[in-house]
């Protein structure tokens, strides 16, 4: 057992390097932390990404802009959709695209129903690293019926490929509206009963209220957005902030915390959910029949130039920054994926914390390591 | 001893282990399909009618595995571990009566015994943690060692308090002395306080800390395999059938409160059945806490042992040392006990001194935040080319 001295001569103690992942239950996916523990103390937090590296930017600059979507598809692989919706539209604004509002409505359900499928999913493995086994299971179901929903629309149930540059890939199925009011229902339901399982228990809040407090001041400092960033009582959402789509014909309301904890973090995705499930509500309700793409030609080629476009993925504010230089492939592709910035914060948040803080504080970020290494 | 009596312990320990081994694997069943029916699903299915085959399964699949030593493990106490840990878990059932007349021996100070001997199992756990060479293990093995004396004093106070009830240690007396009224009609804070401190002492959830899966991956248990695993995960499982049946026989009445209709053999082997009934009933509750709530942190852990638990242990002492010395009647103590009780819940549901608010998170309309509706807003879709 390899344990290291620290330099301090004036007490006898000795610090413990614990590695946190890769393979461990609790780093959602491949991420290392190297943890330096004094006691249950972190000294230090050294965190370490790449596991999960596969270039997809570089990757991008050798496909079609219509094949980059699926490259898409697997950055946020929780939130595929969001991330499809970034390349779309920076390929949009690019060439001056309008789309259909019928594609615009398309889009936005879809894309709000996989920021409640994400939002799901982090409720049940934020329960089950603050050690309730219950959540997870909860969490799963709900995101299970979001999922065959998709498959119904998109054929697939993670690597959809449905948005397309100036539209959507086809037609949604004749019963769509039947199912999607059932599910919103089902969902509306759901949330409150995952709101009452674990939002106000003891032990819940003895794990999370206070915990790793982020000042509004650094979060920026850090370039931390979504709901991390709102937890310290920002009011900062690309959906309104930067409207895009059709998102200023709904109201909604964005969730804001105060202390910038753990437990803001979690209450504000579980309100999160409330409000995509009343945009979806008010989507499915004005949308009309139409065309669901743009005229445009079958192989896009956007004019030499370049453009960044943000917009709110379930994760944070995801940057596309798009270079063409006239021909049928991007020429440089870069993406910046709010778990990447957002991972930032963690070294700085940790310090002090217990090892298990480590596993609540990263839950709390609710990072996917598709979009962290890219 | 003769060899009658030689032969008697011998078989009654092999009854001892048979009936432990059993209880341990219908516990197993009965906890995944509690579970199970918590978290909206079905349990184990395919082994059996309803799955009710699958402990076996696991017991030989368990068996046939390979067991694997680390290759920097420190041997000896790697491979003693496991006994270490299981061993006080099985000792205590000696003096654990299961039913009127059912127990292997009788002690006249058998909760001394009990408390002593089942403080035991946390060194097998130390053990397992540096024999691992692992450092989660490590971690989790001190964990234990460093939450036992903060849950140890309430439970030895709770169990202190229930003898002084009964001016006995011995658990027959004890449960005797409960015919007519229970203990946890007189005690209501003792039984909390008890179960508490056994929750923490068995490791289970809310205190399952020192092998809370999402930090320390099992804890002292991350490098075992096959049988060794197996022989560790039995003893979890019978120390929590033995706190079940010690919270049935101190608090509960064991198999005498309320009576039974029967006298004679019929009795005898219908307080088993009373007995048993009541002590998975306890075994449900903790399955239930598990399938509830989150983990709590050692230093959460410590500071409800050491601020809550055990001046409320000590309260509890004190009080019935007041109610017996001028000798009350048991429905004064009663009634202090519930206040003690209540005082505790309030300190747990408020916490003072910590944040424990809920309304921290408001929703801020988007049209307030400065989204203008659609008839307003210059453009709504795609903007033009910047070339």
């Amino acid at each position: 057992m390899k344990i290291t001295q620290t330099t301090r001569a004036a007490d006898s103690s000795v610090d413990m390097m614990i590695n946190m992942g890769p393979q461990h239950p609790s780093t959602h996916g491949v991420f290392r932390l190297v943890l330096q523990l004094e006691g249950e103390r972190i000294v230090h937090a050294e965190p370490h990404i790449g596991y999960l590296h596969r270039g997809s930017e570089k990757l991008c600059e050798g496909e079609s802009y219509a094949q980059v979507i699926t490259l898409f598809d697997r950055m946020d692989y929780v939130a595929n959709l969001n991330s499809e919706l970034g390349f779309c539209m920076a390929v949009e604004k690019l060439m001056g695209i309008e789309v259909p509002d019928r594609a615009w409505y398309i889009r936005t359900i879809l894309c709000e129903l996989n920021r409640v499928a994400s939002h799901m999913l982090f409720y049940g493995v934020f329960g089950m690293d603050a050690g309730a086994m219950t959540p997870i299971l909860y969490g799963f179901r709900e995101r299970e019926k979001i999922q065959s929903l998709f498959e119904s629309v998109t054929g697939a149930r993670m690597m959809h490929n449905y948005f397309r540059i100036g539209g959507v890939k086809e037609e949604l199925p004749a019963d769509f509206p039947a199912r999607l009011a059932g599910i919103v229902d089902e969902l509306k339901r759901a949330v409150e009963e995952c709101d009452r399982l674990l939002t106000g228990n003891e032990a819940f809040l003895a794990r999370t209220r206070g915990i790793s407090p982020l000042s509004a001041e650094d979060a920026i400092d850090f370039g931390v957005t979504g709901p991390i960033l709102r937890s310290t009582g920002q009011i900062e959402d690309v959906r309104v902030s930067e409207p895009y789509g059709i998102y200023n014909r709904f109201d909604f309301g964005i969730p804001v915390g105060s202390t910038g904890d753990c437990w803001d973090r979690y209450y504000i995705r579980i309100e999160e959910m409330r409000q995509s499930l009343s945009i979806i509500e008010q989507a499915a309700g004005q949308m009309e029949t139409g065309e669901i793409q743009a005229k445009m030609r079958r192989i896009a080629r956007p004019p030499k130039g370049e453009v960044y476009v943000r917009s709110e993925t379930p994760r944070g504010d995801l940057g596309v920054f798009l270079v063409s230089d006239g021909g049928p492939k991007p020429y440089r592709v870069k993406v910046r994926t709010p778990s990447f910035s957002n991972l930032q914060a963690i070294q700085h948040m940790l310090r002090g914390a217990y090892v298990a803080d480590a596993v609540v504080v990263l839950g709390s970020l609710d990072i996917i390591l598709g979009e962290v290494d890219r | 001893m003769t060899a009658l009596e030689v032969l008697y312990y011998v078989l009654g320990a092999l009854g001892l282990f048979t009936f432990l081994s059993v209880t341990v694997m219908v516990l197993t069943y009965v906890e995944r399909k509690f579970l199970a029916r918590i978290q909206q699903r079905m349990g184990p299915m395919r082994v059996g009618p309803y799955g009710t085959l699958q402990p076996i399964a696991d017991t030989i699949k368990l068996i046939m595995k390979e067991d694997i030593l680390p290759s920097w493990a420190d041997r000896p106490v790697y491979w003693l571990a496991p006994l270490v840990i299981f061993l006080p878990a099985l000792a205590i059932w000696v003096t654990l009566p299961v039913g009127e007349g059912l127990v292997l021996r009788n002690l006249d100070l058998g909760l001394l015994y009990i408390v002593a001997v089942s403080v035991l199992s946390v060194l097998g756990l130390v053990m397992a943690g540096w024999g691992s060479a692992n450092k989660y293990a490590m971690l989790g093995g001190l964990r234990a060692a460093g939450q036992l004396i903060s849950y140890e004093i309430p439970f030895i106070m709770a169990v202190l308090g229930v003898a002084m009830l009964s001016q006995s240690l011995d658990l027959t007396r004890i449960v005797n002395d409960q015919a007519s009224i229970a203990n946890i009609i007189i005690q209501p804070a003792g039984l909390f306080i008890f179960l508490m401190a056994g929750l923490a002492e068995l490791g289970r959830t809310p205190f399952d800390i020192h092998h809370a899966e999402s930090e320390v991956v099992g804890g002292p248990f991350v490098e075992y395999s096959g049988a060794h695993w197996a022989i560790i995960q039995l003893a979890e499982y019978v120390n929590m059938f033995a706190i079940a049946a010690l919270v049935v026989l101190l608090f509960l009445g064991g198999w005498r409160w309320p009576s039974m209709p029967f006298e004679g053999t019929g009795h005898d082997a219908l307080s088993l059945v009373w007995f048993l009934a009541k002590t998975y009933g306890i075994v449900l509750v903790i399955f239930w806490i598990r399938g509830t709530y989150p983990r709590l942190r050692i230093d959460q852990l410590m500071a409800f042992g050491w601020k809550v638990l055990v001046p409320a242990s000590f309260l509890n002492i004190v009080l019935t040392g007041i109610v017996l010395f001028y000798g009350w009647h048991w429905s004064v103590l009663t009634v202090m006990s519930s206040l003690t009780l209540a005082a505790i819940g309030y300190i747990i549901y408020r916490r003072p001194g910590t944040d424990v608010r809920q309304d921290t998170v408001r929703v801020v309309s988007a049209r307030d935040a400065g989204l203008k509706p659609a008839s307003q807003a210059a453009k709504p879709l795609s903007g033009e080319p910047i070339a």
